[in-house]
């Protein structure tokens, strides 16, 4: 099919990793594709799929104790087989002509050495250049890469650079020896949106400017739209679909590729109920529910009123030293009405989680009121509170932290029944926990498991039925389902919708997804550096942002290929 | 890490919790289950030791002194005892001798003796004490100590008492420290500036010094060997878990129990003790083989055990005297009985890491 053969192929790969009782179990289940010199290659698929898997086999990364790679398996770069390939040939391929950028900038680079030390290394390590040009020419790469002053950041630590610039100078350590195949292992999965498209635009300049092949992995197919040429679709180790980027989101074979595409929730959409995998996987043919408006009506009745409330960070420098303040918070007002959803919005460092904490009161708050049905949340002592924290609870970011590993589901649900004196004996607790572990969607026999016997979405429905036990009547998500897969957000959403429309709940959403919160939200809060930089109907604020900011971070959102915003009816 | 694709297949068993599915990995890990196996076996047999099955007439004198092993009973070297006969013949040698002094100068005559009367009635009574007993073994299984009691006797009674030491101060140690850390990491502030100090106060004196101190002060037996070593050697402890603490109480799992109104108490202690239990169970392992060790060292230098007890250390301490002499084997007995233990234990220790470390696969 093509004139010259490709830089790199894998040709029925098969991995198969043996847990401790020596089960095998198959990762990658003998895929076969092409990486034509030049190109950019997507990998997608959500976790389990075996698209890391996938990328460690070419890398030969993969541990040698415990997994295991067919012997018909093939990948051919430039004619060799690195799967046979010498550890002496592999060294001076890898980081040589192919080179690797991994999700976590922070924990890739060592913290020991100054980047520039780092870089240099790499070069001299595979080129033969002096240390005086191996310096010089690091010093033009942190150029390229786009950081500021590179002569002075080149001494400096990775503590002493933000995430965007870390993985900037993975970058730069990457293509520092020109490779011609650069795997990208969800590069941007770590950084807040708007560095997440300034580091894709990089990796795309970069790309054309040296014409390396680009293997590119990620979850989300929204972001590869924007930057790949061909899109493989992997599911559960198998390839489901492998097809130029414009037939992907154009015209879909799959179904599953359809289902990945229409999970994910929309800014121009609002479904009533986001389509989840299943929809799609089955015989029955998937029908678009009505739309669902959003917004604060004028009969709402108010339930929680927050009137300028700062928190401050102190940090202390020694035995003896000075204080140090950092306000996390600063003046935020808003209220939030009875049977409605609140966004908020920011990134990383915004002060949106501190906010979340200082509501419940597990972050001291310095200044400001939170007004609980005119009753000032701050204000009460220790006793009082327990009451008032029953009434407002919390589900975390991560659902594998959030719940104590060494409690049974059944502790996990009858520990704040116990607490807060629901239900009369712990016979009628179990039943409670029992019911709402059926409300969330898992079987009543679930209760005897333990935490690590369940999947992150799984996990996180126990986090919500948790906060249920205690019929909460505001509940804070705090990045609730930032950490799962699209089709398990998806899924976690239309529970948290289901359970707003059935029993009322109020929502404070806070996130850093804006579609996420868009779907979602009657009104959206944007922060920024602790302040509050805009409050508006979720419509009105999407459709006409006013703040600079605000527009920014719209403009950075995914949006995928870009005849895609409007996907049609499968 | 919500988007690596690397995680092993779900484990085929259900409602396992952790600490059971550390237990089957421990039954897997055959050098470790091996050492449990030694460890249970001592912990048995102190035990039996201990409520008087075994070795209870450890104190018998049941053998000539320093009868050798069975095994080499003839090429251990021979202990002279004196009998009745050799006596007699000595004190004829001497009287004899006496007798030939001319100069007359160094003897009393009975007469002038006053004590011939009293030498005279217990010559007389001496017969009538004489030991009646069973005969005394030529030799024992591990042979005999210098009063002729059993080494083995002696090497079981001393295990109860070395474990016995050993664990009852590891627990309290271990109690101490993780209070006492526990309070310092969760609490932090002033608190944990003031256990800080007294935790580098106390650190800054060497240990050896300390127990001996303490030791010094507080007299002999069991008990005050236990809370010696107790006092002593909790720092380590503490400072684990001050940071176990310190780390743990800014956990989801942690704020989530304060969301749904769990008090400091039940946080600290319901919540954060279950989750650095394994480092605990660690920890006590190798406090236990450390105080073991110390216990020998402290008997050895004679601020042990009482002397109407025995432990390996008081057993050791009895070895420079018999070596000198040839006897070697009470102290090889001690030191191999003592050696597979704590060789024993540590292996158990590094396999209960491992195979209770959630994060270790």
């Amino acid at each position: 099919m093509n004139p010259t053969p490709p830089l790199l192929s894998v040709r029925k790969l098969r991995v198969s990793f043996r847990d401790e009782h020596g089960h095998g179990a198959e990762a990658v289940k003998g895929i076969s594709f092409d990486i034509p010199a030049g190109k950019t290659v997507a990998l997608v698929g959500e976790s389990g799929s075996g698209k890391s898997v996938t990328a460690m086999a070419i890398t030969r990364l993969l541990p040698e104790h415990g997994c295991h790679i067919a012997a018909d398996s093939e990948i051919l770069f430039d004619g060799r087989n690195l799967l046979t390939a010498s550890r002496r040939e592999l060294r001076r391929l890898r980081g040589g002509d192919i080179a690797m950028v991994f999700q976590e900038p922070m924990s890739s680079l060592n913290p020991v050495y100054s980047v520039g030390e780092q870089i240099i290394e790499t070069l001299m390590l595979h080129t033969r250049v002096g240390r005086k040009a191996a310096h010089q020419r690091a010093v033009a790469l942190l150029k390229e890469v786009g950081l500021p002053t590179p002569d002075r950041k080149m001494s400096s630590y990775p503590h002493q650079l933000s995430g965007g610039q870390q993985q900037r100078v993975m970058i730069a350590m990457a293509i520092a020896c020109e490779p011609k195949l650069l795997i990208a292992d969800e590069p941007t999965t770590a950084l807040d949106v708007t560095i997440q498209q300034q580091i894709l635009q990089l990796l795309a300049g970069l790309q054309k400017k040296h014409g390396m092949a680009v293997l590119f992995i990620s979850h989300d197919l929204a972001l590869v739209g924007q930057f790949a040429d061909e899109v493989v679709v992997m599911h559960h180790g198998n390839i489901h679909e492998h097809a130029p980027v414009q037939q992907i989101f154009e015209a879909p074979q799959d179904a599953y590729t359809k289902a990945l595409l229409r999970c994910r929730p929309h800014l121009a959409q609002r479904p009533a109920r986001l389509p989840v995998i299943k929809d799609f996987l089955g015989d029955s043919c998937y029908f678009e529910p009505p739309q669902r408006q959003r917004g604060y009506q004028a009969d709402d009745r108010v339930i929680l009123e927050v009137q300028g409330l700062c928190v401050d960070y102190h940090s202390r420098h020694g035995w003896f030293g000075g204080h140090e303040c950092h306000r996390a918070v600063d003046g935020v007002s808003f209220t939030l009405m009875r049977g409605r959803t609140l966004g908020i919005v920011g990134e990383s460092g915004s002060g949106k989680s501190t906010l979340g904490l200082a509501l419940m009161r597990l972050q001291q708050a310095s200044a400001g009121r939170v007004l609980f049905e005119d009753e000032d949340m701050l204000a009460l002592t220790p006793r009082q509170l327990r009451d008032y924290k029953r009434r407002i609870q919390i589900v975390f970011q991560n659902p594998y932290a959030s719940l104590n590993p060494r409690f049974s589901v059944a502790q996990i649900l009858t520990e704040p029944m116990l607490l807060h004196g629901i239900g009369c004996d712990a016979a009628e607790r179990l039943q409670l926990a029992g019911d709402w572990l059926e409300h969330v969607g898992l079987p009543r026999k679930a209760l005897a498991k333990y935490p690590h016997e369940f999947s992150g979405g799984q996990r996180q429905r126990i986090a919500i039925a948790r906060c249920l036990t205690m019929h909460p009547e505001i509940l804070i998500c705090d990045e609730s389902v930032s950490a799962l897969d699209v089709s398990v957000q998806a899924q976690v959403l239309n529970l948290l919708q289901s359970l707003q429309d059935e029993l009322g709940l109020s929502y404070l959403f806070i996130s850093h997804d804006l579609a996420v919160v868009k779907h979602l939200s009657d009104q959206v809060l944007v922060m920024q550096q602790g302040r509050c930089v805009e409050l508006a109907d979720a419509d009105t604020l999407y459709a006409a942002p006013q703040h600079p900011y605000t527009r920014q971070l719209l403009d950075a959102i995914p949006q995928g290929w870009p005849h895609c915003i409007k996907p049609r009816v499968a | 890490m919500p988007h690596t694709s690397t995680t092993p297949p779900a484990a085929q068993h259900h409602h396992n919790s952790l600490t059971r599915i550390g237990w089957r990995r421990l039954r897997r890990d055959r050098i470790g289950f091996a050492a449990l196996c030694i460890v249970g076996a001592y912990l048995l047999l102190a035990l039996a030791a201990w409520s008087g099955l075994v070795a209870s007439h450890w104190q018998d004198e049941v053998a000539h002194p320093y009868a050798p092993p069975t095994l080499f009973a003839g090429t251990a070297p021979h202990h002279l005892e004196l009998d009745a006969a050799d006596i007699d013949a000595a004190d004829r040698r001497a009287t004899s001798a006496a007798a030939l002094d001319s100069s007359g100068a160094t003897g009393l005559s009975a007469d002038e003796d006053p004590l011939a009367a009293d030498l005279a009635a217990a010559q007389q009574q001496s017969a009538q004490y004489r030991s009646t007993g069973q005969a005394r073994a030529d030799s024992l299984p591990l042979g005999a100590d210098q009063r002729g009691r059993d080494v083995l006797q002696k090497l079981l009674q001393g295990s109860a008492t070395s474990l016995q030491v050993g664990i009852t101060g590891a627990l309290l140690a271990l109690a101490i420290g993780t209070v006492l850390g526990a309070l310092s990491g969760y609490f932090g502030g002033l608190l944990d500036d003031l256990l800080m100090w007294g935790y580098s106060v106390f650190t800054s004196v060497p240990d050896m010094l300390l127990l001996l101190a303490f030791a010094a002060v507080s007299g002999r037996g069991i008990g005050t060997v236990v809370l010696v070593m107790a006092f002593t050697s909790w720092t380590g402890t503490f400072r684990l878990m001050r940071a176990e603490f310190l780390k743990h109480k800014g956990r989801e799992y942690v704020r989530a129990a304060d969301a749904i109104g769990a008090g400091h108490g039940r946080r600290m202690f319901h919540h954060i003790l279950p989750n650095v239990g394994h480092l605990l169970l660690v920890q006590f392992s190798m406090l236990t083989v450390a105080l073991i060790k110390y216990e020998a060292i402290l008997s050895f230098l004679g601020f042990g055990v009482g002397v109407t007890q025995v432990s390996w250390g008081a057993m050791l301490a009895e070895a420079p005297a018999e070596l000198l002499q040839g006897y070697w084997w009470q102290m090889l007995a001690v030191t191999l009985c003592m050696s597979l233990l704590v060789t024993a234990f540590s292996l158990l220790a590094d396999s209960l890491r491992d195979a209770l470390d959630p994060k270790v696969k």
